[in-house]
């Protein structure tokens, strides 16, 4: 087995997985699913360097055998910027089920997660057992 | 350069105007005058060699590749529209600043026509046919500002929207002609362009632009069946429709109609489409026109009719005819500007422009009723007026034109439709001015201020003396104006008001006489006309804006039905079919590039990559361990970079992977943990399948990739110019701050933009129905007894200051060694984050010195600066300049500008990543707070630090007697 097959077929499952996620009906998937895509793209954006091993790209004068720089730097900001696009789908999501009660990608309404839906009294006894839980929990 | 003067002054005045704000009108009137004058001025300055035959030209280049040049270019013919915009634009601010009431913002209203004046200056003083379409567009924007002044009215609206719906759309196809039409002379210039009428006319996509540009004039200069939006942008103010839909913008369509003559017209399929549609036009509006009420309603389709009477005579493709259009063009500006404030004074002094309502009002205002006569006298045709030279023209252009096989056809049409021109011209003086005086109108009826009418009687004056000298007046800048339109010198032009017995006068006679018998006529016409139910066209336009909107839903509605789902399955499936495709064609050889072996470590770390991949799908409905799953599969991918020889990207990796499990952390704990699954079986299979043909696919082409030999030419230069230009030894590294700075810059531009929208998306979420899902939530996970556990915290602080040096380390470090602004940011954001987690929010919080929002805005800001900073130098974008310091302590350290770009790099991502988690978790504590309401949200159980102070005090405080028993 080469090196390079390994990266590849990490790369193609890490798509499979992507792509599977992305397509499922909650919002939390999806967004595993762009994380699991951006890891993708960006080692097949850093393979289009080749593979090389202990060749860093730190120059040093006459040296020949370094790996390719330039999608490395391209890499780097597309890291960075997969943490904001993460960061901002993950807000979205939350922020819509606040807004709608549902995390489904296509606004269906889902009664079993919103804490506003079915019996309000049920919730607020929760929240104050839960709260007496956690007075009784100070006294401990 | 004089040229540049001239097209740039209208827009500097306007500037001016707005940028005035609240000046008295009278000093708003004098500063949008100075820019007119000046321009006037300057223009005059070159008449002479101008009318002696020269081009005045400039050039500069724009867009070269596409052919796209500032090039402004004067001829006879820009010479005479040009000098018509401005002279009439003239009278127009003379004449706004009497007419327009004193609530009305008569600043912005003339910034707003000065605005519309550089345009259409442009338009005539164009040398490049793109550069022309950019001053086309300006005056559809401008002008739907124009019409649309009274933004308070309906009718105002509508119209604005009416006539920018017909006229941007005419623009649209007009692109496409002229791109077409440039395409096939091989140059967009227009003194190239004009020379090459035989090329074009051969070419097979000659039809097409021709149909193409004339869609573009036609609706400009409001032509059938396209005139409908100039009668309902008659709810303009008055100044502008004596302007814009007079004399100058509807004009622009037959004034790109003479400037392209030499090369388009004289085609058998240029005399069908121009001449015809021009006759339809001026027949039909002419009829129309008589049986309107409103004044300038009737002025409108006079306008549309003699706009189709040029667009006629342009068609007949003559060069004789074209001197008839270009004649008629001088002459209808000038009585047609006059009659529309003479309406306009009539509408401001007797308050109503219903011409039912008025009559008999040439005894009450003598001096308008003079004008309006005169210049309607003009307009109908009759001698001595200018009206009567240039129809005479036609007239006789006409007599000798076969249409549609017959000769007798286009003459006739003609008489008849000059016919209705001197019918709604007479009823204009008749029904307006004479008859008896009434003592119903709205208002007292008399002469307005000498302000109001001189505008107008200066151009019923040139139109006098135009009919009584026209020789001495026009002959000498007719001759050459005509000579540049029509490309040819020598057509004759001799105006005179008596030409002898011509067939010409006897139609002219038919058509005064009929006219004289319609207007006697006109009662029982106009309700014979009223009961035609004709077809209204805006309710006709109404509903095919109508259809078109539903059409486009429809077509929307079947194409996504909102499903994101649906959606992206589509999107997969067409991506991995275009690359099958792809594929199918292209063929595959194996790759030659040696591979390296994989080492037994390498394949543990691979097998550990596939199970969590595996385990993240399995695991979907507990949520939590989908995100230890995940992690994994992270540092597995910042391993691999680190065996690959990418210290810098496993070092960034690493870092962002742990801000992401944080902010997934955080958002998981106010989302719902374990949801029922809801994708059926067979969902979920077709899913998977999709997404083995995506991953197998992205999975060979890597390996393609990888096994072929480098062809990395780039890379090479990057990486020989690292220390000598760039001044580091990261290649990396210089590569991000300096060879693609300015991709850098647009990243961290990015990222702020990002963190901001999630600041935005989180701040108002306590609000509304999201706000009482947060206070009815639960934290629904066990926690720990001990909120703030002592060792972290502790530990937490100590780590503070030594991740902050390590920060500072490795951002110094960065242009030599692995490391530089991101990941300093990144590390620092995540020192900082460690407070936030070890001591709470509230605590950490309060002790925050730095606004998030200032860092990010400070960051891309320092970044920005120090990339213009090259050009201070002479230096392209984003140049960096380097020295080597010698620094106590920490030795002899490499400076370079880069370094300073790199700390906003820096600041940015510590802005962002800061702000985006901070707001993520202040929403939970909000959510929190209403839960373990009266619990304070102390650092810790024990803090020692203020344990410690109080021992301090009470070291330090004399000790208290001993109280007595049985005092406490």
């Amino acid at each position: 087995m080469s090196m390079e097959f390994l990266i590849a077929s990490a790369i193609g499952a890490l798509t499979w997985a992507g792509i599977y996620l992305s397509l499922r009906g909650r919002t939390f998937p999806v967004v595993l699913g762009i994380s699991m895509l951006s890891y993708a793209i960006n080692l097949f954006l850093f393979a289009i360097g080749r593979l090389k091993v202990g060749a860093p790209p730190l120059y040093e004068e006459g040296l020949s055998n370094y790996t390719d720089p330039l999608p490395q730097a391209l890499v780097l900001t597309a890291i960075v910027i997969s943490f904001g696009m993460s960061a901002l789908t993950v807000v979205l999501a939350l922020r819509t089920f606040l807004e709608t009660g549902t995390d489904q990608v296509d606004g269906e309404p889902d009664p079993a997660i919103d804490p506003l839906e079915g019996d309000r009294a049920e919730w607020i006894e929760r929240r104050n057992a839960h709260r007496i839980d956690m007075i009784g929990e100070e006294r401990l | 350069m004089h040229l540049v003067l001239i097209a740039v002054l209208p827009f500097l005045g306007a500037l001016l105007l707005s940028a005035m704000g609240n000046i008295r009108r009278d000093a708003q009137a004098v500063l949008a005058l100075v820019p007119v004058l000046a321009g006037l001025w300057v223009l005059g300055g070159m008449v002479p060699a101008v009318l002696g035959g020269a081009v005045l030209q400039f050039h500069a280049d724009w867009v070269p590749a596409l052919g796209l040049g500032l090039t402004l270019r004067l001829d006879a013919l820009a010479l005479l529209f040009c000098a018509l915009i401005l002279f009439i634009g003239l009278l127009i601010v003379i004449y706004a600043r009497f007419y327009l009431p004193a609530h009305e913002a008569l600043g912005r209203f003339l910034a707003l026509l000065l605005l519309f004046q550089g345009a259409m200056v442009g338009i005539s003083l164009s040398g490049n046919i793109l550069l022309l379409l950019v001053f086309w567009e300006l005056t559809s924007l401008s002008s739907f500002l124009l019409i649309g002044f009274r933004s308070e009215t309906a009718e105002g609206r509508q119209g604005a929207r009416m006539a920018l719906t017909v006229t941007g759309g005419g623009g649209l196809a007009l692109i496409a002609g002229l791109v077409l039409l440039g395409h096939i002379a091989g140059t967009y210039e227009l003194s190239a362009l004009l020379t090459q009428r035989t090329q074009v006319q051969a070419s097979p996509l000659y039809p097409l632009a021709l149909v193409l540009i004339l869609l573009g004039c036609f609706t400009k200069s409001a032509q059938f069946p396209f005139h409908f939006w100039l009668p309902h942008a008659m709810a303009a103010p008055t100044p502008v429709s004596a302007y814009l839909h007079s004399a100058t913008m509807v004009k622009a369509g037959v004034f790109l109609m003479m400037r392209l003559w030499p090369v388009l017209a004289g085609s058998e399929l240029w005399f069908a489409l121009v001449a015809s549609t021009g006759l339809v036009t001026m027949l039909l509006a002419a009829v129309v026109g008589f049986f309107k009420q409103d004044l300038k309603g009737i002025l409108a389709y006079s306008t549309v009719s003699h706009l189709g009477l040029m667009t006629m005579l342009l068609g007949l493709g003559t060069p004789a005819a074209a001197m008839a259009a270009l004649f008629h063009l001088l002459n209808h500006a000038l009585f047609k500007a006059a009659l529309f404030m003479n309406a306009g004074i009539v509408d401001h002094e007797a308050g109503t422009r219903d011409i039912r309502k008025l009559g008999g009002l040439a005894t009450l205002m003598p001096i308008s009723a003079t004008l309006g006569i005169i210049a309607a006298a003009s307009m109908a045709g009759l001698p001595p007026f200018g009206g009567f030279l240039s129809k005479e023209m036609m007239l006789e252009q006409a007599a000798d034109t076969r249409w549609l096989g017959q000769s007798w056809l286009l003459p006739m049409l003609a008489v008849l439709a000059a016919a209705f021109s001197v019918a709604y011209s007479l009823r204009y003086i008749v029904h307006l001015y004479l008859g008896p005086v009434r003592d119903s109108y709205p208002a007292r009826p008399h002469d307005p201020p000498f302000g109001l009418w001189a505008p107008s009687a200066l151009l019923v004056a040139l139109t006098v003396l135009v009919g009584l000298f026209p020789n001495t007046l026009t002959h000498a800048f007719m001759v050459p104006a005509i000579a540049a339109l029509t490309g040819t010198q020598g057509t004759a032009f001799h105006p005179a008001l008596w030409h002898g017995w011509t067939p010409a006068l006897a139609m002219s006679a038919v058509a005064v006489a009929s006219g004289a018998f319609l207007l006697w006529r006109h009662k029982g016409l106009q309700r014979g006309w009223e009961g035609a139910m004709l077809p209204d066209a805006k309710a006709l336009f109404d509903t095919a804006i109508e259809r078109l909107v539903s059409l486009a839903r429809l077509i929307s509605d079947a194409i996504h039905n909102g499903s994101l789902q649906r959606q992206l399955a589509v999107l997969f499936v067409a991506a991995v079919a275009l690359g099958a495709l792809g594929m199918a064609e292209g063929g595959y050889r194996p790759g030659t590039h040696p591979t390296l072996p994989a080492s037994p470590v390498a394949v543990v770390a691979w097998l550990l990559l596939l199970s969590s991949i595996v385990a993240v799908l399995v695991a979907q409905q507990q949520r939590f361990l989908t995100l230890v799953f995940i992690s994994v599969i992270g540092l597995v991918v910042s391993l691999a970079f680190v065996y690959l020889s990418a210290p810098d990207l496993a070092l960034t990796q690493i870092c962002v992977e742990t801000v992401t499990i944080l902010l997934m952390l955080l958002a998981l704990n106010l989302l719902p943990k374990k949801p029922r699954r809801i994708s059926s079986m067979a969902r979920r299979v077709r899913d998977a399948l999709i997404g083995l043909a995506g991953g197998g696919a992205v999975g060979f082409a890597a390996y393609a990739v990888m096994t072929r030999e480098p062809n990395d030419p780039i890379s090479a230069f990057h990486w020989a110019k690292s220390l000598s230009e760039g001044g580091g030894h990261n290649v990396v590294n210089v590569t991000l701050v300096d060879f693609r700075g300015f991709d850098t810059f647009g990243e961290i531009t990015v990222l702020g933009i990002a963190a901001l929208t999630i600041f935005a998306l989180l701040q108002p979420a306590a609000r509304g129905a999201a706000g009482q899902r947060l206070r009815v939530w639960v934290a629904d996970l066990p926690r720990s007894p001990e909120r703030h556990p002592m060792m972290f915290a502790v530990a937490a602080r100590v780590l503070l200051p030594l991740a902050s040096i390590i920060a500072i380390y490795i951002f110094l470090r960065g242009h030599n060694a692995p490391g530089g602004g991101f990941i300093a940011g990144l590390v620092a954001s995540i020192a900082m984050l460690v407070q936030y987690m070890a001591s709470g929010f509230e605590w950490t919080d309060a002790r925050r010195r730095i606004d998030e929002h200032r860092l990010i805005g400070l960051g891309v800001t320092i970044a920005a600066l120090t990339g213009l900073g090259s050009l201070v130098f002479g230096y392209p974008l984003f140049t960096s300049a380097f020295g080597h310091f010698h620094i106590p302590l920490l030795g002899d350290l490499e400076l370079a500008t880069a370094t300073l770009f790199d700390i906003g790099v820096g600041m940015t991502v510590i802005g962002a990543v800061m702000l985006a988690l901070a707001e993520l978790s202040h929403i939970a504590v909000r959510a929190n707070k209403d839960n373990a309401a009266g619990r304070e949200d102390g650092p810790m159980d024990i803090d020692p630090a203020r344990l410690w102070a109080e021992q301090q005090r009470e070291a330090a405080l004399p000790t208290p007697p001993a109280r007595p028993e049985g005092e406490a």
